[in-house]
């Protein structure tokens, strides 16, 4: 009986010291690893490969936070998460920074105690439906069967485009974003619908991919980014400016091969940006080397998409609004000074 | 000795060398912590939630969902609000439950009856029914029934047409709708009074039997009575009823009423898998009614069946009940697993998709939990309610 007693006393007491600090940085400088919340398996974006490594377009940007912050971009955990769960995680502390498919919305800034840091891909929801099935346009889909992933944007799109365009569906939702790939695939649903960057990625896995195309209309806007927990301004600055640095770079010529050489560059742009002049690193509680330690081990924004995404990737995907704002796409970094 | 043991003392002498005393300290003491335990829970999520600006109120509930369901019994579209969105899931979960007891307990009490048969074929591949299904997780044979049985069904225009027009393809089977004109009232006038008149007959059936020991042919004047006379009035008024026959049109079958595919493998893999179950709790009830109880109606000239109906299965009912109280809550308790071939149950919309939209995490998990709390206590009681009818009436 005391036993038990003075077992609860102590779970008691546990329980109220176990208030997690809002400090995010100083818990993943302690820890000496960044736990990041990415996609399960999204071809280009987040997938183990063959040796089990998490490669990727938005894990290289958990691996860019991780060398910014530690100095090394390898010191990740990666927590493979569903669409329905991945907000939980963040706000629950599960994971210190989140860097999923997800849309950055307004309802998603104010209600869900989560911020987001920025775009790293800007993204629309498309269709992707059968050739066999000679649709040409989304308007075509009256009457279709839909696959889509629960607790996205994509639902909420669906309903308004086709309650909009007074037009008849039906939905079938799954958790797993693999499950909705694979009923489409079995003919479960006649249409696949979802940010156009993910149709292409599942296109790429499926056993016959020729058969289907991607509709050319984008019926949303999903401005693609990582997220942080509200009330951590400064990890929230430390998510936000790692991207831009990386953008900053592609504007700027300096990539991975060439960041070395840079660091003697006369441009103060690239002096600044580099850690050679003026204290971002240390105004951000980072090493002065820590944009020289993103640019080198991950690469500039350019870098990353070709190698996952773009031209140098299986996907093949144009650069199109993700090309630089002086390159007629949307990119834009602050200047760093 | 005696006067020792009697000698008056005070009830509530506070010395903790009193057992009583010290039993109602140590209950204070633990109802106190367990209390203080449960309210340090509470605040502390509280101020943790507040400090991560997550949001605690029941506000969103008024919110427009903004989603689709494609099943749903109450009306619901994407204008409605979270709060209908959280009714059509409850809906859908007593639906599929209510559905997979009737079918659970109809299988089962066949197969453990069958398990008992004298036929060696019959006893055996009821025994293996039970060992298959019942060894093998739940979850495994919802998705064998979704993807190995029901996905790889033909394309709608592929439909597999049967007879009356009905079409079973991979969304589902479609069957016609069916449409009531002027006139119908009165069928169903006809089946209420069928209904009244069946219990009447029985009545009167059974102060016949008691008087005279004669058997009058309940269930043949039942079934004229449920069946016949509707029928009757049914062609008297012209058959006041008409069939949409579903018509393939674009991508799927328009008109008529579809059986979705997720529904019909939750439904068969739920009843399925609590019937393995219920046939082991029958056979068991069966077999645990003395022998001599079935010699003693033979010996008075009781038909097998009768025995079966009149002798055996009402003392096994009051071994059966209790256990089958636990299969009905487990059933209803697994249909969640809905959650993995995409049947919008009560998880899957509002702890999936609405937890999701809203983000509120803790409000929405705790009404889910209630939610299946209030449905097991609500189905004990019913079954508790029906056991003490069948109980040993102790005197």
């Amino acid at each position: 009986m005391q036993a038990i007693l003075k077992g609860l006393m102590a779970a008691a007491v546990a329980l109220a010291a176990s208030n997690a600090s809002a400090a995010t940085i100083e818990d993943v400088k302690k820890n000496g690893i960044l736990t990041c919340g990415t996609n399960s398996a999204t071809a280009g974006f987040s997938l183990p490969d063959n040796e089990g490594k998490w490669t990727g377009f938005v894990v290289d940007y958990c691996r860019a936070v991780a060398a910014a912050v530690l100095g090394d971009a390898q010191k990740v955990r990666f927590i493979p998460l569903t669409p329905k769960d991945r907000f939980t995680a963040l706000q629950s502390g599960e994971i210190d920074i989140l860097a999923h498919n997800a849309t950055w919305t307004s309802s998603r800034d104010t209600s869900l105690g989560i911020l987001f840091a920025g775009t790293y891909f800007y993204d629309g929801q498309g269709f992707m439906v059968r050739k066999a099935e000679n649709i040409g346009s989304a308007k075509d889909l009256d009457g279709a069967s839909i696959c889509v992933t629960q607790g996205t944007t994509t639902e909420l799109n669906l309903a308004d485009y086709f309650r909009s365009h007074s037009i008849s569906y039906s939905t079938v939702g799954f958790a797993d974003e693999e499950a909705v790939v694979k009923a489409y695939e079995e003919g479960r649903c006649d249409v696949l619908s979802a940010d156009s960057s993910t149709l292409n990625a599942s296109r790429q896995r499926m056993a016959n991919s020729d058969d289907s195309i991607v509709l050319p209309e984008l019926i949303s806007k999903e401005p693609l980014g990582p997220a942080v927990r509200q009330g951590d301004d400064h990890w929230f600055n430390v998510a936000k400016w790692t991207l831009l640095v990386m953008v900053s770079a592609e504007e700027l010529g300096v990539t991975s091969q060439n960041v070395d050489e840079m660091k003697s560059s006369e441009n103060p742009n690239i002096r600044r940006l580099l850690g050679v002049e003026g204290s971002i690193g240390k105004d951000l509680g980072l090493a002065d080397t820590w944009s020289v330690d993103v640019i080198k081990q991950v690469g500039n924004y350019g870098e990353v998409f070709d190698r996952n995404i773009g031209k140098d990737s299986p996907l093949k995907m144009e650069r199109g609004l993700n090309a630089l704002w002086n390159q007629g796409g949307l990119q834009y970094a602050p200047p760093v000074r | 000795m005696s006067e020792v043991l009697l000698a008056p003392r005070s009830l509530w002498s506070l010395s903790l060398h009193d057992a009583k005393v010290r039993g109602v300290l140590y209950q204070v003491l633990l109802a106190g912590s367990l209390l203080a335990l449960v309210v340090s829970i509470a605040i502390q999520t509280a101020s943790n939630m507040r400090a991560r600006g997550i949001p605690l109120s029941f506000g969103f509930w008024n919110e427009t969902a903004g989603f689709d369901i494609n099943q749903t019994l109450i009306p619901y579209d994407t204008l409605s609000t979270y709060g209908q969105a959280f009714w059509v899931g409850v809906v859908n979960t007593l639906y599929v439950s209510l559905l997979g007891i009737v079918l659970a307990t109809l299988l089962g009490f066949v197969v453990g009856i069958a398990r008992l048969s004298p036929n060696w074929i019959v006893a055996k591949v009821a025994a293996s029914y039970v060992e298959v299904i019942r060894n093998v997780p739940l979850l495994l044979q919802l998705l064998f029934w979704y993807n190995a049985v029901l996905k790889p069904l033909p394309t709608p225009r592929a439909s597999i047409e049967l007879p009356g027009g009905i079409y079973l393809n991979n969304r589902g089977l479609i069957i016609p709708e069916i449409q009531l004109h002027e006139g119908a009232g009165s069928v169903g006038l006809a089946f209420l009074a069928g209904t009244m008149l069946c219990f009447a007959y029985r009545f009167h059936a059974r102060r016949v039997q008691d008087r005279t020991g004669k058997q009058l042919p309940v269930l043949r004047v039942s079934l004229a009575a449920l069946i016949g006379l509707p029928l009757i009035v049914f062609f008297l008024v012209g058959s006041p009823v008409s069939f949409v026959t579903p018509e393939l049109r674009g991508f799927n079958f328009r008109g008529g009423h579809q059986l979705y595919p997720e529904f019909a493998a939750l439904l068969i893999g739920l009843s399925a898998y609590t019937a393995s179950f219920i046939a082991e709790i029958v056979r068991s009830g069966i077999q645990a009614v003395p022998k001599g109880q079935t010699e003693a109606a033979h010996a008075l000239g009781l038909a097998p069946g009768k025995t079966l109906r009149l002798v055996t299965v009402p003392q096994a009912l009051r071994i059966i009940i209790p256990p089958l109280t636990s299969q009905y809550l487990n059933l209803t308790k697994n249909s969640s697993l809905a959650v993995f071939i995409g049947y919008p149950d009560l998880v899957q919309i509002f702890a999936g998709t609405v937890l999701n939209q809203t983000g509120a995490a803790v409000q929405v998990m705790a009404i889910t939990l209630s939610v299946y709390l209030a449905i097991s206590l609500v189905t004990s009681m019913v079954m508790n309610a029906f056991n003490r009818r069948f109980a040993i009436v102790e005197r």
